[in-house]
């Protein structure tokens, strides 16, 4: 039986996390085709609820939808009810109303999808609430890694910046464990948990976390609307500290390390400009892959079936 | 069972042996529709070259043009889609094990015009059971077999199955 909703990764057995990333790839076949369009979804809606700005992620599940022959419509939150003091169970009424078949969903407060996905009949996918999850970001990750090894067991990826408050973090690692990936964090002691999952080490020091011998090292990207926050004195500090300096690039490129990034890239704060032309920077494959796996992903669902 | 292993093998030549008639001189293609119009058209290839008739190949999975993804409880496995040849211009003849409604062909032909615009589209089928749906017809056909229309026609082919055979299920 076909889920309802695509809330976290979590909630996912490592099979039908497989079986996600397998079908990602014959959808990822059709861009090198010159007609890119299915007409899999054709007649069907989706709604974009973003009541947090985005454009790559909402740009990313449009081309998706549109590449599935879905009718997307936008509803641009910010700019329109939220200002007028609608609330969201307002918001989800009207759209009940309109017999929506799918809304993708951002919003800054954790379990705002889930809700909308019980007082709903349409598939609700999570595109980022809270500091709680971003399972396509996860799922596009994983379908990124396993390209470029597909035995995925016993590999090792580290994820370093604000692992605290990156949803990206948790639901990379979290599909990446799934997978049977080992996991590291690296950044400012205030911003690793300290009681994060069993089994995942923590550095605070980049040599050190470069001993661990990652396959990959993934930069989350520094949130500047936190930078009020004295979590770290300021970018430049950061990137000496935690970013990918010209000098540690070197060392990275000699190993035959793999970058990656959920875009957009701070250049000069994560990654220093070099790696943007790196062979091993599978950040544009993180891009084109984000929408073969968004396709997967309400491909994968049904519409007013069981959650 | 009603058709065995060697029935097949039977059906299969005749196959090749009637487009080898029907495409004369002419450039063409074999596409096989996922899954076991793949292996139909693999075995079909495999007489035509051994006859020393060159051809290009293709597959198609044409699971995300079906007409009833709506009334699924699930959607179907997605598998890859092999079109490497320029369909634009080319004479393709699409492979099925069974013709029944004709639906899955209206698919696959939707499928392949998005790769291309053919000069020319026919079909071969291994088993045409009738009872169709839509205005499709066989061009080559291996087997004509009478069934009712709520019949099964269980095909298993070796690649995909195991074993070779031919099955009937009477609804009664």
């Amino acid at each position: 039986m076909a889920r309802k909703d695509f809330l976290d990764i979590a909630s996912l057995s490592r099979e039908e996390v497989e079986l996600l990333l397998e079908q990602a790839i014959p959808f990822k076949e059709l861009f090198t085709r010159s007609v890119k369009k299915v007409p899999a979804l054709k007649g069907k809606s989706v709604l974009m609820l973003f009541y947090e700005p985005s454009t790559r992620t909402l740009s990313s599940f449009e081309v998706a939808a549109k590449r599935l022959s879905a009718d997307v419509t936008v509803f641009d939150v910010p700019h329109s009810s939220v200002v007028k003091g609608e609330s969201v169970k307002d918001t989800i009424d009207t759209l009940q109303a309109m017999r929506t078949d799918y809304i993708v969903v951002r919003h800054k407060q954790a379990g705002l999808p889930l809700s909308i996905a019980r007082q709903t009949r349409a598939s609700v996918i999570n595109a980022g609430d809270g500091a709680h999850a971003h399972p396509t970001q996860g799922l596009l990750d994983a379908f990124t890694f396993k390209e470029v090894f597909p035995e995925t067991d016993g590999r090792r990826v580290l994820i370093v910046g604000d692992i605290l408050h990156s949803r990206v973090a948790r639901s990379t690692c979290t599909v990446l464990r799934k997978l049977g990936v080992e996991v590291a964090f690296l950044g400012p002691g205030s911003l690793v948990p300290r009681h994060g999952p069993e089994g995942v080490p923590r550095f605070t020091d980049y040599e050190e976390a470069m001993k661990w011998k990652p396959d990959v090292v993934y930069l989350l990207r520094v949130q500047m609307e936190r930078l009020d926050a004295p979590f770290f004195p300021s970018l430049r500090e950061y990137h000496k500290v935690y970013g990918v300096t010209e000098e540690r690039f070197k060392r990275i490129a000699g190993e035959g390390i793999y970058i990656m990034h959920p875009g957009p890239v701070n250049r000069g704060v994560e990654l220093c400009h070099a790696v943007m032309d790196y062979e091993r920077s599978l950040i544009d494959q993180q891009v084109e892959n984000g929408i073969a796996a968004r396709m997967a992903v309400l491909y994968s669902l049904k519409p007013g079936g069981e959650r | 069972m009603i058709f065995d292993a060697g029935q097949i093998a039977g059906a299969v030549a005749s196959l090749a042996a009637q487009i080898r008639e029907g495409v004369g001189e002419s450039k063409f293609a074999i596409v096989g529709i996922r899954s076991r119009g793949d292996e139909v058209a693999e075995r079909v290839s495999a007489l035509l070259r051994e006859a020393g008739i060159e051809h290009d190949n293709g597959m198609l999975d044409i699971s995300l043009y079906r007409d009833d993804l709506s009334h699924l409880e699930q959607n179907p496995k997605l598998q890859s889609s092999e079109i490497e040849f320029p369909v634009d211009d080319a004479r393709v003849i699409l492979v099925d094990d069974v013709l029944f409604t004709g639906r899955t062909i209206r698919a696959a032909l939707d499928a392949l015009t998005d790769y291309g615009r053919p000069r020319r589209v026919e079909l071969a089928v291994l088993i045409d059971r009738g009872h169709r749906e839509l205005p499709i017809a066989a061009d080559y056909v291996g087997i004509s077999l009478e069934t009712e229309r709520m019949d099964h026609v269980l095909v298993r082919l070796k690649n995909t199955d195991g074993e070779d055979a031919v099955e009937l299920v009477k609804r009664t």
